[in-house]
């Protein structure tokens, strides 16, 4: 068991920089995600942890020592592949037992750890067949314990459940999460599911662009996004954004104009708010109500379409002024049809603003409603 | 299919007995000089002067085999073929076997262990595949002068084995790099380094595509002629020049029989390559197209 610090690591494939600078400390024991979209270099960072990728500059620690100049089997890592990476060849004994071949491990040891590991993910009965007679789980499965038999420090895993139906992905999600609490050993997953990240995370890390956006634990990037980029990356669906202008800034919070006259107050801190500024006012879909009591805080848009999943119906919204659709998520039995006009109130303590670079005003209420 | 077959319409049915006629024509018509060749190899070459080309032989002797191994004349020599068949096989073995290696070595770095230039490199090597065999002989004939490389057997060996070299290494690179590089990933990780991971995971996963290696090669080697005639003389010759002599050799009667022969034994092992690892080679030379 180790941890993983990351001081200012730098990837760059000529004049082309793809990693721009990224620091990190990995508890020994957590469970890390990183996510984001494609291209963001999560998986380049995970490659270079494994040792696959050189680091072009900055420092890398694991269990204290620096490995920048380590080869992969000595960084004492294991890694599960997108692809599973099973050698077609071997049987799936063979496969878990083949770096501790090149290991020198003796035979006894071999076979005592290669069947504890197919104890552990339930595929001694599949020890002698060829990965091509597996299916796309048990195929995982193999590649998961390979990497169990090493007893690695660290865990890597790159995209392991993209591959796999729906079905199985929710399946092996959970495994892994059992997996982690048996082993309790460091564990970093790369992903671009938001869900798998939420779901298996200590803590998540999204990544955009080559650069770490946020790191923190699942609610706290949901409650607390840094930027309008977490706050559109994390939930499903998105965040809705609407550009505002600030028209007013008090001591609940901040009133900001919406383009079509309506006025709407997050309870958000102030500091560096400043009337006139323009914002982008955020609200995430399961968050609208639709009381009518409350005279305040209130938009009104006309039904675009409705799509009804049966746990819920989600309203695709058009609102004067605004550039997207806001997409609503309403209770299963709401009765809005294509071309009614809805009211909406936005309750303040679930608005969520960011100013004109980005950046967001830290909520108040949020702070509560996390606990 | 039976019940496909069940099911035609009538003009389908006709459509596909015309194909199977015409499938069968064809075949006809390209086995017909083998039969001629069978036939006359087995008669006597009295039967040969005054029957019919394509009778079958009245009394089938192995006579003129025997003859064409051990005692038919290639120029002034009498001992038959046998010594040059020995001299393509010492000459075929050695160079398929190294260019089928030394091509799945190439094949390797150029598919999975990409260095700069390493594209250019692979498309001026396969320009190698469109060089007539002409070309290089005289640039060979001085790199072999060279190299001071007297042995015509161990000539041949060099000379075809830097040939294949093109062909071998674009077969290799071409079906490495349908193999995902996280199994390279996965093996380094697992502590195998660069040899050990081509001999014990690459290797043993390209079976298809060293088959089609050998049966190229073992094809290409063995009925190559200029190479043979051009760099190698006398004893060391191979089998095609060997035939070419016999057939050539301008003393009294042309023993037709004993030419058949000595041209089946000839064609022999190319046929009995494609007879044994045919099914290979089509797998092989779709191997990845369809993800396994």
């Amino acid at each position: 068991m180790s941890d993983v610090v990351l001081r200012g690591i730098r990837k760059a494939y000529g004049e082309i920089q793809t990693i721009h600078g990224v620091d990190l400390d990995i508890r020994d024991g957590e469970f890390i995600v990183f996510v984001g979209p494609s291209g963001c270099g999560k998986s380049t960072l995970l490659r270079m942890i494994a040792g696959l990728e050189d680091i072009t500059q900055g420092e890398m620690l694991i269990g204290g020592e620096r490995v920048n100049d380590t080869p992969p089997a000595k960084r004492g890592v294991a890694m599960v592949f997108q692809s599973y990476a099973l050698y077609p060849h071997m049987s799936v004994y063979d496969n878990m037992a083949f770096g501790l071949k090149l290991a020198g491990v003796g035979q006894n040891e071999t076979r005592t750890a290669v069947e504890r590991a197919a104890k552990i993910l339930q595929i001694e009965h599949l020890l002698d067949r060829k990965p091509k007679a597996l299916s796309g789980g048990q195929r995982q499965r193999v590649a998961i314990g390979r990497a169990i038999v090493r007893k690695p420090n660290v865990f890597l895993f790159d995209e392991p459940l993209s591959n796999l139906d729906a079905a199985l992905r929710v399946q092996m999600r959970i495994e892994i999460t059992k997996l982690h609490r048996e082993l309790a050993t460091t564990m970093i997953y790369v992903t671009h599911d938001q869900v798998e990240a939420m779901t298996l995370a200590d803590r998540i890390v999204v990544l955009q662009a080559g650069k770490v956006e946020q790191v923190g634990a699942p609610l706290e990037l949901y409650h607390h996004p840094a930027n309008l980029f977490v706050a559109g990356f994390i939930g499903s669906p998105k965040m809705n954004f609407v550009d505002a202008r600030i028209s007013a800034v008090e001591q609940r919070g901040i009133t900001v104009q919406l383009s079509d006259g309506s006025s709407v107050t997050a309870a958000v801190e102030s500091a560096g708010a400043s009337v006139g500024a323009k914002v982008t006012l955020g609200i995430r879909p399961e968050h609208f109500c639709f009381d009518t009591e409350d005279a305040t805080n209130r938009i009104s848009g006309c039904v675009m379409a409705v799509e009804q999943l049966g746990e819920a119906t989600y309203l695709y919204l058009e609102v004067q002024g605004a550039a997207d659709m806001l997409v609503v998520r309403a209770d299963a039995a709401h009765p809005a049809r294509r071309g009614e006009t809805v009211q909406l109130r936005l309750p303040a303590e679930r608005c969520y603003l960011f100013n004109e670079t980005g950046l967001a005003y830290q909520r108040r209420a949020a702070v509560e409603l996390s606990k | 299919m039976a019940d496909l077959a069940y099911h035609q319409t009538p003009a389908a049915r006709i459509g596909r007995f015309g194909i199977y006629a015409v499938l069968a024509l064809f075949a006809l018509y390209y086995l017909a000089p083998l039969y001629v060749m069978v036939v006359t190899s087995l008669k006597s070459l009295e039967e040969v002067r005054n029957g019919n080309l394509l009778a079958l032989p009245a009394a089938p002797s192995l006579e003129a085999w025997s003859t064409a191994w051990s005692s038919a004349c290639t120029g002034v020599e009498c001992s038959g073929i046998q010594g040059y068949f020995w001299n393509s096989i010492k000459m075929l073995v050695p160079a398929v076997a190294l260019s089928t290696l030394i091509g799945a070595v190439n094949g390797y770095v150029l598919a999975m262990w990409r260095f700069k230039g390493s594209d250019l490199f692979f498309t001026l090597l396969m320009i190698g595949c469109f060089l007539p065999f002409q070309v290089v002989i005289l640039p060979m004939a001085q790199m072999l002068g060279f190299l001071g490389l007297e042995n015509g057997t161990a000539r041949l060996v060099l000379v075809h084995t830097i040939y294949g070299l093109a062909f071998t290494t674009m077969f290799f690179r071409n079906f490495y790099v349908t193999i995902p590089d996280e199994l390279v990933k996965a093996a380094r990780i697992d502590g195998a380094g660069f040899l050990r991971i081509f001999f014990r995971i690459m290797l043993p996963i390209s079976l298809p595509t060293i088959a089609v290696c050998v049966i190229w090669q073992t094809t290409q080697i063995w009925n190559d002629f200029l190479f043979g005639v051009v760099f190698s003389a006398g004893e060391t010759q191979p089998m095609t020049v060997a035939l070419n002599n016999l057939v050539n050799t301008s003393t009294g009667v042309k023993h037709y029989n004993v030419e058949m022969a000595a041209a089946i034994i000839a064609a022999l092992p190319t046929l009995c390559v494609y007879a044994f690892g045919g099914k290979y080679f089509i797998r092989g030379l779709t191997a990845g197209a369809v993800k396994g």
